[in-house]
């Protein structure tokens, strides 16, 4: 596998490490933007991974952009070779699937839907093969997601989730975007899972909201007093799925600032991972709950 | 020690160079759309180049004085009025308390950047001034300008009088002409898709703000055939989500290119044809809905050598203002 570089007009290098999403395209362009961030190149001035390729901004002005490609295709070979082991985290996410305010939306913006007679749940529990929507959370909730990438808009991550490829959820976007989704829904496209972070557009189907916060521009929520965004790229993310009751008694407790989620040091291994994905992941989900 | 806010204008914020650093989380550089309009009006009142100034889009606010100082207005042609009596644009003149800024239609352009001695001194939030609307960060309270709003103002000692003249900005040209180098997903559409796309004029679509600017009025891009790739979705215009860089000309469903600007959405699923040169982003930041506009396409000598000419220029015009 050879990564395809481009450059993205004078200021950007694009790097496509697959046209395709899999675990070990992403593990790849994050060593190659870890490596980069090492080498420290002077005119360096953004380093973006994504789900399956990545973004170098420099400026030439300092860096001439064939020296910067002839760099980074230097450290291609290391990035792919390298028997990718991650030291990350793992952070338990609450959410409240078949919420009211998701369904709200989801049902204002009907005739927008591949399917106008059921609900996003409804819809994409049946096209994935589930015969209900509780098998279809129990599926969402039960494994961990990778978080590929963070964008779109600020602090939004794009999640996959860590299972093999016959048991990916996928779902279309809808038809045409809805022009609102509740802030921090749970939303699904092709086979990314999303967080909203901020209310706005959106097209992927909606199946529910967490009451934390992941993006937080006045700090003044705890855990984002440091850094604005919950999430990085390379995060382990497990939901779980809380009912009503649940969700009113986390949402007091962040008004009151006294909340914070569940995070653990963690180290994944893809080569583990591949020969023995739900060992792997077990022993990963018992981080958080053997507290 | 402020500028009060009348009335907002249709979309008013506070600018300066922008903040680069948190795109890989989403968060874009924003700052002045026109960055020599931005430079140039601070410079012009006495101010650092990074200062952070107004951008008024179409529509021009009204504002009125607390304290005396040097304003100047520049980028689109928005005739700025002090308590009704017109200015000129490019050129540094006083205010004092009590004052009020007020601005006639918009002759030419999109944008204007009202710099104010001392800078608007608002918060720096990540390293900068800049408001980025869709995550409600930075600026004033992270928004447009309300009627009601007061915006302090930093030290300043500019002096009125100074101006630019005509030969030193940058004009424009009809139809624009938007330097590209294709690249990213070019391979996705035809041969002949791709010689349509820069021998057609497409039009500025009303849809047209910090974000990007959408053009309309092209023929469909025709793509080439293949099985989507497992992730990317089923239209052949999307992509497994990707970087989406500063510039980039994304084609949803092959019908209306965006470019993206500013305050660019950092990634998507959608394919790009290529990215706008740096040196003509200013450009795209003067261009009013229904402006013809043509996609020219360059090589990335032709790129570079159009931004050490940029450069160039806005030394001439520092050079100009310094001496």
């Amino acid at each position: 596998m050879s990564i395809r570089f481009n450059f993205g007009g004078d200021e950007h290098i694009f790097g496509e490490v697959s046209e395709e999403m899999s675990l070990t395209s992403f593990f790849t362009g994050l060593s190659m933007t870890n490596a980069v961030r090492t080498a420290g190149i002077r005119g360096v001035t953004e380093i973006c991974p994504a789900n399956a390729s990545f973004q170098i901004r420099f400026n030439p002005d300092i860096v001439k952009p064939q020296d910067l490609l002839s760099e980074l295709k230097s450290m291609e070979e290391a990035a792919s070779k390298a028997d990718p082991v991650l030291k990350t985290r793992i952070i338990e996410l609450p959410v409240y699937f078949q919420d009211p305010w998701t369904r709200e939306t989801c049902l204002r913006f009907r005739e927008r839907h591949q399917d106008p007679s059921s609900t996003d749940l409804e819809y994409s529990a049946r096209i994935n093969g589930y015969a209900t929507v509780e098998e279809f959370i129990t599926a969402y909730s039960g494994q961990p997601w990778f978080v590929s990438m963070v964008g779109f808009v600020a602090g939004l991550p794009f999640l996959y989730q860590m299972v093999e490829r016959k048991k990916q959820i996928q779902a279309p976007k809808y038809l045409r975007p809805r022009t609102d989704t509740p802030k921090l829904t749970i939303g699904h496209g092709g086979c990314f899972a999303a967080i909203y972070s901020v209310r706005g557009a959106g097209g992927y189907q909606m199946y529910g909201i967490t009451p934390a916060p992941i993006y937080d521009p006045t700090r003044k929520v705890r855990y984002l007093a440091d850094d604005m965004c919950l999430f990085k790229p390379g995060d382990i993310v497990k939901f779980k799925a809380i009912g009503r009751d649940d969700y009113d008694a986390t949402l007091e407790e962040i008004e009151a600032n006294r909340w914070q989620p569940t995070v653990r040091e963690c180290t994944f291994s893809l080569k583990d991972f591949n020969s023995d994905i739900y060992g792997t992941n077990a022993k990963l989900m018992e981080l958080i709950n053997g507290r | 020690m402020a500028v009060k806010v009348i009335s907002p204008g249709l979309s008013t914020s506070v600018q300066d160079l922008g903040r680069p650093g948190h795109y890989h989380v989403g968060i874009p550089e924003g700052g002045g759309m026109d960055r020599f309009a931005t430079r140039i009006a601070n410079l012009l009142v006495g101010n650092n180049p990074g200062a952070a100034v107004l951008e008024a889009t179409f529509m021009g606010p009204e504002l009125e004085f607390t304290q005396s100082a040097v304003v100047a207005v520049t980028g689109g042609e928005l005739p700025p009025k002090l308590n009704g009596e017109e200015r000129p644009t490019w050129e540094s003149f006083p205010v004092k308390a009590g004052d009020r800024l007020s601005f006639g239609f918009l002759k030419g352009g999109a944008r204007a950047y009202l710099a104010v001695s001392g800078g608007i001194d608002v918060p720096v939030v990540l390293g900068s001034r800049s408001t980025y609307i869709l995550g409600a960060l930075g600026g004033h309270q992270g928004r447009t300008l309300k009627a009601g709003d007061e915006l302090p103002l930093g030290e300043g000692s500019g002096k009125a009088g100074l101006s630019l003249p005509a030969n030193l900005r940058r004009a424009g040209n009809s139809p624009a002409e938007l330097r590209m180098l294709p690249g990213m997903y070019w391979h996705r559409i035809t041969e002949a898709a791709g010689n349509r796309f820069f021998e057609e004029t497409w039009k500025v679509a009303p849809e047209a703000d910090r974000i990007g600017y959408r053009f309309r009025g092209g023929t469909p891009l025709e793509f080439v055939e293949r099985e989507q790739p497992f992730g990317a979705g089923s239209d052949p215009s999307n992509i497994v989500d990707a970087c989406y860089p500063y510039g980039s000309v994304q084609v949803p469903s092959g019908t209306e290119p965006i470019v993206l600007h500013r305050d660019a959405v950092s990634g998507g699923g959608y394919m790009m044809l290529g990215v706008v040169i740096s040196a003509d982003m200013d450009l795209i930041a003067q261009l009013q809905p229904h402006t013809p506009a043509r996609f020219v396409p360059v090589t990335l000598e032709d790129a570079l050598a159009a931004r050490t000419e940029q450069r160039a220029a806005l030394a001439r015009a520092e050079g100009h203002l310094a001496g």
